[in-house]
């Protein structure tokens, strides 16, 4: 746009870039355009369906157990299942997943076991020594810090000459900070093998996204690293796993980076302490809802013939069944003794502090 | 055995370092064509690649995050940060991370990465240049602090911290660079972290010190003589994890001890010290714990940097005290 402070006529373009958004599924389950080759295996598409189910559910009981005392301080997914879910469904095995504390999807996708997640916020670090990949990072808490990592892992990966990716998962407002672009900045010079994905659900607790950039896109913030981004519609699955099977691929064939923006909103509150109401209207949140993930899946499947009322009914039974026994088993684990809180400090406890473990056990140093 | 400066016993780590292990990796800002702002990593690029001695963009952050990712990824990273005053930047990254990922997966992960920096002042460089803040650093569960101060303690305890399968934080008394020399044999020996190092024996007094601070206090100690009193000298290297038994073996012996550190007062790792006499070696006590510091103010710039900075007159002066108490 020419304005007065822009004397430009005459003067050559010398950069010019573009930012696509993927969109397969409408609202309603319709296909806006050609389903990707991938969505024709219906098990597939099924398995992601179950999964945001049972990570709904899964959210549900966890804010159950924290409101009568039974967990701590716990971030729900609702509204934005598809994300996580879907990006992890694109990894291999052997990629690393270096997620925020809003990802358990990705976490269930990738093997942890729910009452591994209950331990975590349950307030016991063994939940983060948990049976998914024994390389993946565990939720990281302050905001964007991880992203420094994910570039740190993918270095190694290439350094090693490993086909491996590095996929590091964070909030909107994590690419406020300065860590997200030095992050990616040295991901550009060095063309490595990570996707960074921003979960664009519009709120950083009570702050809205037109008050956390001033850039019409969070996925252009890679042009300025070198590489590309790409908004997808982060509702809808079927573009998400697109969107990270493309570059998961093409990182792990040795293209670089690339950057998903996958736009969602959270249709809950930011975390179990967090009110949303005294934020945002709810007639805002409302409208939202009929643009979430989990129906405009189910009602593409049904329109597909993959997926019934029996099928339906099955699953609900299914999570239940899963979630209350993880639940069970969560509950029964007992605390670590006070003393353990030293046992993973150092690699050997220098004796100074094995000191202050024996006072802990009730020994004589105190 | 030749004789090297303390700079270039750092480079000789790093090449040793190496050399024996393909998964240790240098990294920082001018590391590589530059051989880093002290020159601390000459040659290394030449010998190793750029690949392993890596320019990173000029980011601190970014340097100890690309630090742990490396770290948990099975390569030994070594991050330079060229001033200590431009280590803060880190700090977000050294407590939130590097320091308690052992910790916070119970042992699934491990982040064996050391970041240097030079450490101090009394080089008459700009503002940001001087900092001794190691206290700071010494404040974070999980992580080892260690300064060396000469040539012969910066190759092994450079090693040792290198081949830690923890975190740690490498401090270099910037204006012991180049102007002391040692006798260093590369031999891949390296020297036990988490201990002091006693550098003189005495019997009536002890003094402790650590870095370049170590300078004035090995010249009080000899001053000292002067007046007969006979002192101890402890470099106590590893400030995280400190060796305490080395301390309190030395004080039980001479009854007295004077702290010396460069850094501010106020919290400074002195007082941990104190307190550690007082709690555990009160009864050998023939006159207070005293310390000589820096003052509590910013490190002043360089017309008046070295009247900050511990003095032998300063040091000898609280010695001779203790050694009148009472």
């Amino acid at each position: 746009m020419a304005s007065k402070w822009m004397a430009n006529e005459g003067l050559p373009v010398i950069a010019h870039f573009e930012v696509c958004h993927r969109n397969y599924l409408a609202p309603d389950g319709s296909i806006n355009r050609p389903l990707p080759v991938f969505a024709a295996d219906a098990n597939l598409l099924v398995a992601l369906y179950r999964t945001m189910v049972l990570l709904r559910l899964f959210d549900r009981k966890a804010v159950a157990l924290q409101r009568t005392g039974r967990l701590g301080t716990y971030a729900v997914s609702l509204g934005q299942e598809a994300v996580s879910v879907g990006i992890a469904s694109a990894m291999r095995e052997e990629d690393v997943l270096l997620p925020s504390y809003r990802d358990n999807g990705a976490l269930i996708w990738r093997g942890v076991k729910l009452e591994e997640i209950l331990l975590f916020w349950g307030g016991d670090e063994r939940g983060n020594n948990f049976s998914g990949p024994v390389h993946d990072f565990p939720f990281c808490v302050p905001v964007g810090s991880q992203a420094p990592h994910a570039a740190g892992v993918a270095y190694a990966f290439k350094l090693r000459r490993e086909p491996r990716v590095a996929v590091c998962l964070f909030g909107d407002g994590a690419t406020s900070k300065g860590d997200v672009y030095e992050a990616m900045n040295f991901a550009g010079i060095h063309k490595l093998p990570v996707v960074f994905v921003a979960a664009n659900n519009q709120w950083a607790i009570s702050v809205p996204l037109r008050l956390q950039t001033g850039a019409e896109t969070l996925a252009q913030k890679a042009i300025a690293a070198g590489f590309t981004g790409e908004q997808v519609d982060g509702n809808d699955v079927v573009a998400v796993c697109a969107a990270a099977e493309e570059a998961i691929a093409a990182a792990r064939d040795g293209q670089g980076p690339r950057f998903i923006e996958a736009v969602s909103y959270r249709l809950g509150d930011h975390t179990t302490s967090d009110d949303a109401s005294r934020y945002r209207s709810p007639e805002e949140v409302q409208a939202h809802w009929k643009e979430e993930p989990i129906a405009r899946l189910r009602a593409y499947l049904a329109s597909q013939n993959m997926w019934g009322k029996t099928d339906e009914e099955q699953l609900a039974a299914d999570c239940h069944e899963r979630i209350e026994a993880a639940v069970e088993r969560y509950l029964k684990i007992a605390s670590r003794r006070p003393e353990t809180m030293f046992d993973h400090l150092y690699a050997d406890l220098p004796e100074s502090y094995a000191a202050q473990r024996r006072e802990l056990a009730g020994g004589d140093d105190a | 055995m030749p004789e090297v400066t303390l700079v270039e016993a750092i480079n000789l780590a790093l090449g040793r370092a190496m050399e024996d292990d393909a998964s240790v990796v240098v990294l920082g800002e001018d590391v590589g064509v530059n051989g880093g702002v002290f020159r601390a990593t000459v040659g290394l690029q030449k010998r190793f690649g750029s690949e392993r001695v890596l320019d990173t963009p000029l980011a601190e952050l970014l340097i100890s995050g690309l630090c742990v990712g490396m770290a948990v990824q099975g390569l030994r990273p070594v991050g330079e940060i060229q001033f200590m005053g431009f280590l803060y930047p880190c700090l977000d990254q050294l407590v939130n991370h590097a320091s308690r990922l052992r910790n916070r997966t119970q042992g699934r992960l491990t982040c064996p990465m050391v970041l240097r920096a030079p450490h101090g002042a009394g080089i008459r460089a700009p503002e940001h240049h001087s900092e001794s803040t190691e206290a700071m650093l010494t404040h974070i569960p999980g992580l080892r602090v260690v300064i060396a101060s000469s040539p012969e303690r910066a190759y092994g305890l450079l090693l040792a911290a290198i081949r830690d399968p923890d975190p740690v934080v490498f401090l270099e008394p910037t204006r012991m660079y180049r102007t002391v020399k040692g006798e260093v044999e590369d031999n891949g020996d390296a020297l036990p972290l988490d201990l002091a190092f006693v550098v003189r024996e005495g019997r009536d007094i002890t003094l402790i010190s650590w870095g370049a601070a170590l300078k004035e206090t090995m010249a009080a100690a000899d001053a000292l003589t002067v007046d007969g009193i006979s002192a101890e000298v402890i470099d106590l290297a590893t400030l995280k994890p400190y060796d305490e038994n080395t301390v309190l073996r030395s004080v039980a012996k001479t009854g007295r001890c004077v702290i010396v550190h460069e850094a501010a007062r106020t919290g400074g790792f002195g007082a941990e010290i104190a307190a550690t006499i007082a709690e555990r070696g009160l009864s050998s006590l023939l006159a207070p714990v005293t310390r000589v510091t820096g003052y509590d103010t910013v490190v002043p710039m360089a017309r008046l940097e070295q009247h900050y900075m511990p003095s032998v007159e300063r040091i000898v002066t609280a010695a001779r005290k203790a050694c009148q108490f009472g």
